[in-house]
């Protein structure tokens, strides 16, 4: 039967300037591209096409260009072009709509709403170029003071601190599994955070053998609801462990790898039959209540002799604060928080673009809740969820959290495009595929310049905003709204994120 | 404390002539009404000046800019405050005492002779003349010295001097003599140098001195400079243990820029 | 229903001059010469607050809480009212031995000066209260003074000690509290200040003080906004909003509650850089290490050099990269300390030695006669 959906993206070739190398046709995996003998000419089936620009970029004559197809419906304010073909869609197919990326529907984003200060005569700004700046971080428990002992004519310090991560920057990799990435994406994540001082997160897929000796410092392996690779060796040969309770792209659900993604070696990681399907389930099915999440957190403190620090990941809902304050008090050592914006390799579309809250009102509501309570040093707070450049991260920062995971940022230094059909396994920049087709194309040590350059790049531009701030040690501008003032907000939104309107 | 000076009796009671110099005392003047004064001593022609009972008066010697280029010869004794001889075009002025912060700002010709110590930013943008400080020097010391033409500044310290030395500097000649034997303990020493040489006599580890320095021994050219201003400084101050031939027999290090541009590969289209 | 909007702070910006001067050998001295030092650093300040901190000045109720008290308000009949509310609130807390009005002379040129007024008292302690320690209860019941009973405000509230501070140049401060002839203490510091909000009240002048410490501050600190959420968990309300509040709070929470020397003290307030903490010894880097994680939010970040009072000692510090100025002298047992060089020559012409602490290391006055082994204090009784 004849699809009533018209295509999402417009290829158009330049005939005069194509010469026929075929290049296209070979780079995409959706089938798009293909040759016509008869005619000695490109031929393009619009209605595959998924818009990742893979053809576009690669072609040598520049011929070709792929933008996305203009509506033809008359302009409707409520029936968008998208909510009609979602509909036809499962008209015709009778399924749950997927996709992948973050959430892209126009919530208010209140990063683009915060402005900067920058200090002027009263106090000088700080030169990151030529005077000391430092952006060390640590995540972990720190105990609310520390008592010394004098000791052969010095000081010894007696109270003992839990294990804590030590990064260079406040920048991590968030969790993105083997399994829903390629090997080498995998792989270029793990080089580029040993190599800047930083950690990535294994998401559920576990931990590839062959990768713990080198990358196990620099990792933060995640228990998720499925267990995939668990035993004690992964969690050991770790820096941390994470629980994931939620994520901020589908909160509430659970996560789904098809078999054909399944393939050996994700099947070895996994500790699966290969072909399977790896499923997740929507909660940990032993964690019902606050207190399961407490024997859960100390059952793998044990299984790490105490040694590393436990992390929780939760995604941004409507009463998360009281929900983080009971993960503070349940013993994690770190609360990762991830906002509406969180990217996945694929979720249905209705939860991704309608379940879950921004957030820049997530962190700082839980930092305010935390410290309100007294209990702010129990536990480091991550933001995660749509940060896209380092003004971002400084504002994260300043709004109470310790440190920010990116995601999707990393993806795009990789090459990403944000075409959305991480779901279909034929990612044609090799980030997110399995077949080693197309996940050969992603070149590891290319990928590990990328990501490194990131986060040398935003290192740096975190240094100039924190000297023009006056700022020299990035632990003062923690929770420090001072240095924030909002713009076109409402009042209620500014009295959430604690900061003042520009001009007040 | 005594009444401020005013009205014409009263300046001229300050004011004692003998033995070529003309002497003013300072005891509860202001800032702008002592450098008043020099302003006035300077225009009818008087060349030689000692100010006693100074203490905490700014700006001495900034005032006296003269189109016609008139030069005073200034001694100064007591505690002058801060930014002494900023801007200072041409005159010589010797402080029988310590100076506080500040000295020489944005000096462009001249000589400042401190009998003692100075305090932060000393000879900061300074672009021409020479400052000599017989004892130690505080935090920023000679940052952004330039050099322009003809115009080579020069800063001689007896002691060391604390982080920061010569941050962004562009131009001129610092030196340090460690007299007395002392270490030299400042960090971040030269960083963001792009111009100019620093000679320190003594050691240095790597970790004090900023990403953009080189550090290497004198050359000949590099000698004979330091010789001259070794020369020159203990002229100023006669009663030193030191002679010459006995500061120059300790090794000396140069302190140079790795590159006119250091930041070129920083930035991104 | 109108919804409440949350009450957002203005932090006062201020930049001024410092000096201190200590007899190491505990003689007592009047605030005349400290006046006259601070008067030379006139062009610091703007005329919108001037004050002191004197230690060992009242010799005869030396074993009493001295609470300074200051009753402002528009009207004669507001400082009044507001004088009853906390005398009857001192009476229930409180064993007042003695109180009286602190003397001034009214030739300064001073303005709007609100009634001030002294206290020298014990706790009375009741019910549960008995657990608390005299100082907790102490620091307590002021809290409550100053956050509930309007137009009244404790300035200072140490023992053998007092605060005198107000709206007007330091030396008219001086001239206004009588401070060159009716008090002999061992400690002067002083401060005159330059406040960017125009806004000037007499309760906002330096010296801050809580208990026995007071701070003189000049600077402006970038992480106020940080240091201040951490220390509202401990219970210290910044009402005044100002960064000398924030430091004092800090000095009391980590060395009268927590115990921590202030060699320690001053590393978290202005520690070594990684860089340095990186290259030392195993067993400092591990203190070090262990100090910024755990009190990384105490960073004072931003220019600042502080004189910091305390009973049988005068400590003065500046920001990790010294940012503001402060030089420390000696002469025989006196100690000083000060924003500019020639203010000190002005108290002493003669110097023995005169220099410019490093940034972030504490300059540290003693009293001398009160000091055994190297490290240990006998608390002055």
């Amino acid at each position: 039967m004849k699809s009533f959906l018209f295509p999402e993206f417009q290829v158009i070739r330049d005939e005069a300037t194509c010469d026929h190398c075929r290049g296209c046709e070979r780079q995409c995996s959706f089938g798009t591209h293909s040759y016509d003998p008869v005619h000695d000419r490109m031929l393009s089936d619009e209605y595959k096409c998924a818009g990742c620009q893979r053809c576009v970029t690669f072609c040598p004559k520049d011929a070709v260009v792929v933008r996305p197809n203009q509506s033809v419906y008359r302009p409707n304010a409520s029936w968008s072009r998208e909510k009609i073909e979602d509909l036809k869609k499962q008209a015709e197919t009778g399924g749950v709509i997927l996709t992948g990326c973050g959430n892209d529907k126009p919530f208010r984003i209140y990063w683009d709403h915060i402005v900067l200060n920058a200090s002027q005569v009263t106090n000088p700004s700080i030169d990151p170029l030529r005077e000391p700046m430092e952006l060390r971080t640590f995540l972990g428990s720190k105990p609310d003071f520390l008592d010394v002992e004098k000791e052969n004519g010095g000081l010894e310090l007696t109270t003992r601190i839990g294990p804590n991560l030590v990064l260079e920057m406040p920048i991590l990799f968030s969790a993105m599994s083997y399994g829903a990435i390629s090997y080498n994406a995998f792989n270029a994540l793990a080089m580029a955070a040993c190599r800047n001082g930083t950690f990535f997160n294994t998401g559920e897929g576990g931990m590839p053998r062959e990768m713990r000796a080198e990358f196990g410092r620099c990792a933060i392996v995640q228990v998720a609801s499925g267990r995939f690779g668990i035993d004690a060796e992964y969690l050991n040969c770790a820096a941390a462990v994470e629980i994931k309770v939620g994520q901020g792209a589908k909160p509430g659900i659970g996560g789904h790898l098809p078999g054909e993604k399944v393939s050996p070696l994700v099947a070895a990681t996994r500790m699966i039959p290969a072909g399977t399907d790896a499923i997740s389930p929507a909660p940990h099915h032993d964690i019902y209540s606050i207190e399961d999440l407490s024997m859960l957190i100390y059952a793998l403190k044990e299984a790490t002799n105490y040694e590393k620090p436990i992390s929780v990941k939760i995604a941004a809902v409507h009463n998360f604060a009281a929900i983080g304050s009971g993960i503070a008090r349940a013993g994690a050592d770190i609360i990762a928080i991830d906002g509406l914006r969180g990217g996945t390799g694929a979720a249905p579309k209705a939860i991704r673009d309608n379940v879950g809250i921004p957030i820049e009102l997530a962190v700082s509501a839980l930092d305010r809740r935390l410290r309100d309570e007294g209990i702010r040093n129990r536990c480091s707070i991550v933001a995660a969820g749509g940060i896209r450049c380092s003004a971002d991260v400084i504002k994260a920062i300043a709004l109470g959290a310790d440190a920010v995971y990116i995601g999707t940022s990393a993806l795009i230094a990789m090459g990403c495009n944000l075409c959305q059909k991480c779901y279909t396994g034929k990612c044609n920049w090799g980030i997110c595929a399995q077949d080693p087709r197309l996940a050969g194309r992603l070149n590891k040590d290319i990928a590990a310049n990328r990501l490194s350059n990131l986060l040398a790049a935003w290192s740096h531009e975190i240094m100039e905003m924190l000297g023009g701030m006056g700022i020299n040690a990035i632990e003062s501008l923690r929770g420090n709204r001072d240095h924030l003032r909002g713009i076109g907000l409402y009042e209620w939104e500014l009295d959430v994120l604690g900061i003042k309107g520009a001009g007040e | 404390m005594e009444q401020h000076a005013s009205g014409e009796e009263s300046r001229r009671a300050r004011i004692e002539e003998g033995a070529g110099w003309t002497e003013v005392d300072a005891s509860g003047l202001e800032t702008r009404e002592l450098n008043d004064l020099l302003w006035e001593l300077m225009n009818s022609g008087v060349a030689k000046v000692k100010i006693k009972n100074v203490c905490g008066q700014r700006y001495i010697g900034t005032r006296l800019y003269s189109p016609e280029k008139r030069r005073m010869e200034i001694e100064i004794f007591g505690t002058p405050g801060n930014d002494l001889g900023a801007f200072l075009s041409g005159h010589k002025l010797r402080i029988h005492g310590n100076a506080q912060d500040g000295l020489g700002n944005t000096m462009d010709d001249g000589e400042i002779v401190v009998e003692g110590r100075a305090g932060d930013v000393l000879g900061m943008s300074m672009r021409g003349g020479k400052i000599f400080v017989r004892d130690n020097a505080g935090y920023r010391t000679a940052l952004h010295m330039k050099e322009y033409e003809d115009k080579r500044p020069m800063v001689v310290i007896g002691g060391s001097s604390q982080d920061f030395l010569g941050e962004y500097m562009a131009g001129g000649i610092l030196i340090l003599l460690g007299l007395g034997e002392i270490p030299h303990r400042g960090n971040f020493i030269g960083t963001g140098m792009h111009g100019g040489a620093i000679y320190l006599r003594g050691t240095l580890e790597d970790t004090q001195v900023g990403k953009e320095v080189t550090i290497s021994p004198l050359d000949e050219a590099d000698r004979q400079i330091v010789e001259k201003a070794v020369a020159e400084f203990l002229e100023r101050f006669a009663e030193q243990d030191y002679t010459k031939e006995k500061i120059m027999e300790k090794e000396f290090i140069r302190l140079s820029p790795a590159s006119k541009r250091p930041y070129e590969k920083l930035y991104a289209y | 229903m109108p919804r409440k909007r949350r009450q957002l702070y203005t932090k006062e910006i201020c930049a001024c001059s410092i000096c201190g001067a200590m007899s190491r050998d505990g003689e007592r001295f009047t605030g005349a010469s400290v006046a006259k030092a601070i008067a030379n650093m006139h062009v610091r300040g703007n005329g919108l607050g001037g004050g002191f901190a004197a230690y060992g000045i009242y010799p005869q109720y030396q074993d009493y809480y001295a609470f300074h008290l200051m009753y402002t308000g528009s009207s004669w009949e507001a400082k009044r009212y507001a004088k009853e509310e906390c005398d009857s609130f001192l009476a229930e807390s409180f064993d007042v031995v003695h109180d009286e009005e602190i003397p001034h002379g009214d030739e300064a040129m001073v303005k709007d000066p609100p009634l001030v007024w002294r206290y020298f008292v014990a706790p009375d302690k009741k019910g549960d209260e008995i657990f608390v320690s005299d100082d907790d209860y102490v620091v307590q019941k002021i809290m409550q003074v100053n956050t509930k009973i309007e137009n009244a405000y404790v300035f200072s509230s140490g023992k053998n000690m007092g605060v005198f501070k107000g709206v007007g140049y330091p030396e008219e401060i001086a001239e206004y509290f009588l401070l060159d002839h009716l008090y002999q203490g061992y400690i002067w510091t002083a401060h005159g200040r330059f406040p960017t909000n125009t806004q000037a009240w007499w309760g906002g002048a330096h010296p801050f003080s809580l208990l026995d410490t007071t701070v003189v501050h000049n600077g402006e600190i970038s992480s106020y906004g940080t240091n201040r959420w951490y220390l509202e968990m401990y219970g210290y309300a910044c009402t005044l909003q100002t960064d000398t509040e924030v430091i004092t709070y800090a000095a009391d929470l980590l060395m009268r509650r927590q115990h921590l020397p202030i060699e320690l003290v001053a590393k978290i307030l202005a520690p070594p850089i990684w860089n340095s903490i990186d290259r030392m010894n195993e067993k400092e880097k591990k203190l070090l290490t262990a100090l910024r994680m755990v009190y990384g939010p105490m960073l004072m970040n931003g220019p600042f050099s502080i004189i910091i009072g305390q009973s049988g000692r005068m400590i003065g510090l500046t920001d990790r990269i010294r940012l503001r100025p402060l030089t420390a002298a000696t002469r025989g047992d006196m100690f000083y300390l000060s924003s500019e060089e020639a203010a000190l020559r002005l108290i002493s012409p003669q110097l023995d030695q005169v220099w410019t602490p490093n940034g972030g290391e504490p300059v540290i006055g003693e009293l001398k006669s009160a000091k055994v082994g190297r490290d240990e204090v006998i608390p002055l009784s």
